[in-house]
């Protein structure tokens, strides 16, 4: 039999029950719109993720020193492993890093006149506003010459010029405290937003030495933040930077560092992974349905072979083979498969389009999941399909004229 | 020329453990333009050997030649072959497709041959509802027709296919006397027109519209005789007119 005559015959056979074709399809509508908007959200909200932390830069690079150490607990000792040193050693000798900076960080009640607003404040080298993408839009950053001398000024993010300077002072040459400690506001941050639910406008920025002595009266560094030259050599500068300290701080082949490197490219990995896993995990739990679908396709076939017996029987009796009622039946299911994954994608591409809006993530749909939803649903119709196919191929036609 | 030959056919069903002979050893020919009935009471045969002619069944011995071709020994999908090409099935209950209009009904034959275009495929439809006399209802589906009505489509779907012999079974067995008679004088036109017809009924005033009469009884032949043929036509009008319909 031709395929046009086969497709002919499954079409008439279709459209002879509307309402029954369009029930059978609905158990795989919901299967693949399910599938393609849990693939698709989840594709949005790993965009979303590396988008932010992109945003962050993709060649930062922290080095912290290593709380969690296994053997003996030596306190709080290890804490103090970073030194300014360290940080002028990574300067001179790293090749792949482009800017270095140390950090010192405290939190606290900021308070201006009445006003008061808690927030954190980084003690910084003027570096640190390149590598972390911070850009000063009225006043002006400090200098090295300010770092040198202790200087008591600052930097603030918009979340404290709105809560310190609500009456709309510009903030620029005034003074606020911090521990009693007066600082004046030299420059202003430009926006950046939220990331990852956080507030990127709430904090201070002051020379490295002001925070460090004046305000933690400390004499070690908390906080190593280096940009690697770009986000390609990342993982070569990060590689420096551990054997610098390593040589640094004399330990020895095999043992491990007191303190951690961490690169955003590793971050990003790490959290590709895990909203991968997400959305396999919910990929799987929606691809349930789409098989409960199928099977429905195969629960309404397998019934439309018994009910349309008799209908069977004539086809063989006028020259139908057994294949060309199997081909039938599996067309049926096919193209009935086939529309219910059509209809799925669409549907379940507006429902990852809505929330996407609604949660302000770009909106993405992989082709492959739309390919891979086709060649799931044509899967499904032959595969649920070939046993009532089967059953009603294998009838024999004096019997199935005689059905009643 | 003989459409239709039967050596020593023998049909046998096993039961359990015991053997039914349904046919017990037939031999007859059936040649082109002839109106052949085949009567007998139920258990006589007469659907064993329907289902054999109509290469539905295979023989368990003897010999079976339609139009030239030994049949006796097929496989199920040489037999599809030669129904689809060879023979026009007319049953007792129409078993036409539901939902689907009377040329779509008619036309469902020819889709299961390659050798017929689409365009061919409408034509010759239009043309086999012509002869039954339904061109006016091709678009009807079956329960828009009366059963007189949708038994001239099933009629007219056997002969599409310009097949070498025509079977009805119990054709005129879900009808009224008036339409029976209607029917009868549509397979009388057909036959004059040169198609060759098989026509399996147990009513022996519906045989007498044939020109020969095989009679089966316990699987054998009893009587097979010519017989002077009643116009099927001219008992329709003998009919008195409101009989039916009593108002």
């Amino acid at each position: 039999m031709s395929i046009f005559n086969l497709l002919n015959i499954a079409i008439i056979a279709l459209l002879r029950n509307k309402t029954r074709a369009l029930l059978t399809m609905l158990g795989v509508i919901i299967g693949i719109a399910s599938v393609i908007s849990m693939l698709s959200l989840g594709q949005s909200s790993t965009n979303n993720i590396s988008n932010e932390i992109s945003g962050m830069g993709t060649n930062l690079i922290m080095i912290m020193p290593e709380f969690n150490r296994r053997g003996v607990n030596t306190g709080n000792s290890n804490v103090e492993s970073l030194k300014f040193s360290d940080c002028e050693a990574i300067r001179k000798q790293a090749k792949y890093v482009k800017d270095v900076s140390p950090m010192a960080q405290s939190a606290g009640q900021f308070v201006r006149g009445s006003n008061n607003w808690p927030s954190q404040i980084y003690g910084v080298d003027p570096s640190y506003l390149d590598i972390r993408k911070y850009k000063v839009v009225s006043g002006t950053s400090f200098t090295e010459d300010q770092v040198e001398s202790y200087a008591k000024v600052c930097i603030i993010g918009q979340t404290l010029v709105e809560n310190l300077f609500p009456d709309g002072t510009n903030p620029i040459g005034e003074e606020i405290r911090f521990n009693k400690i007066p600082l004046k506001v030299i420059g202003v941050l430009e926006e950046k937003g939220d990331n990852m639910g956080q507030d990127q406008d709430d904090l201070v920025i002051a020379p490295f030495t002001t925070v460090q002595k004046r305000i933690l009266a400390i004499d070690y560094i908390q906080m190593i933040v280096a940009s690697a030259k770009s986000g390609e050599v990342a993982d070569q500068a990060t590689e420096e930077i551990e054997n610098i300290l390593r040589a640094r701080h004399h330990i020895e082949e095999g043992k491990d560092n007191d303190f951690e490197v961490r690169s955003q490219q590793e971050m990003l990995t790490m959290m590709s992974s895990v909203t991968g896993f997400v959305t396999a995990l919910l990929a799987a739990i929606a691809s349930i349905s789409l098989i409960v679908g199928g099977i429905g396709i195969m629960n309404i076939m397998y019934v439309t072979v018994t009910e349309r017996t008799k209908e069977i029987g004539l086809r063989m009796s006028i020259g139908a083979r057994g294949k060309d009622i199997m081909m039938q039946f599996l067309a049926e299911s096919t193209i009935l498969s086939l529309i219910g994954g059509i209809i799925g994608v669409i549907f379940g591409i507006f429902v990852s389009y809505v929330v996407t809006t609604i949660l302000k993530w770009p909106f993405v749909v992989s082709g492959t999941s739309v390919m891979l939803s086709f060649l799931v649903c044509t899967a499904t119709g032959i595969f649920f399909g070939w046993y009532p196919a089967k059953k009603a191929a294998n009838l024999d036609p004096i019997n199935a004229l005689r059905y009643e | 020329m003989p459409i239709i030959k039967v050596e020593n056919l023998k049909r046998n069903f096993q039961v359990g453990s015991e053997t039914v002979r349904a046919l017990r050893g037939i031999s007859f020919e059936i040649n082109e333009g002839e109106f052949v009935s085949i009567m007998g009471t139920s258990g006589s045969g007469k659907s064993t050997l329907l289902n054999i002619l109509g290469c539905l069944d295979s023989p368990s011995d003897g010999e079976y030649y339609i139009d030239d071709i030994p049949v006796s020994h097929r496989t199920k999908d040489e037999l599809s072959h030669i129904r689809n090409r060879k023979i026009g099935f007319v049953f007792q209950s129409y078993n036409l497709l539901a939902r689907t209009s009377a040329i779509e009904n008619v036309e469902l034959p020819l889709l299961y041959n390659n050798d017929i275009s689409r365009k061919e495929r409408r034509e010759r439809a239009i043309e086999a509802l012509r002869m039954v006399g339904l061109e006016d209802r091709m678009e009807h589906v079956p329960n828009q027709l009366s059963g007189g009505q949708q038994q001239r489509v099933a009629i007219a779907r056997a002969i599409v296919s310009d097949p070498v012999i025509i079977l009805a079974d119990e054709a005129t067995g879900n009808l009224d006397t008036r339409t029976s008679y209607e029917i009868m004088t549509l397979f009388q036109e057909l036959n004059a027109k040169g198609k060759t017809i098989g026509f399996v009924t147990h009513e022996p005033d519906i045989a007498r519209f044939t020109g020969r009469t095989i009679m089966l009884r316990d699987g054998q032949i009893i009587k097979d005789d010519k017989v002077a043929t009643i116009s099927a036509k001219e008992m329709l009008e003998a009919l008195p007119k409101a009989q039916d319909y009593q108002l």
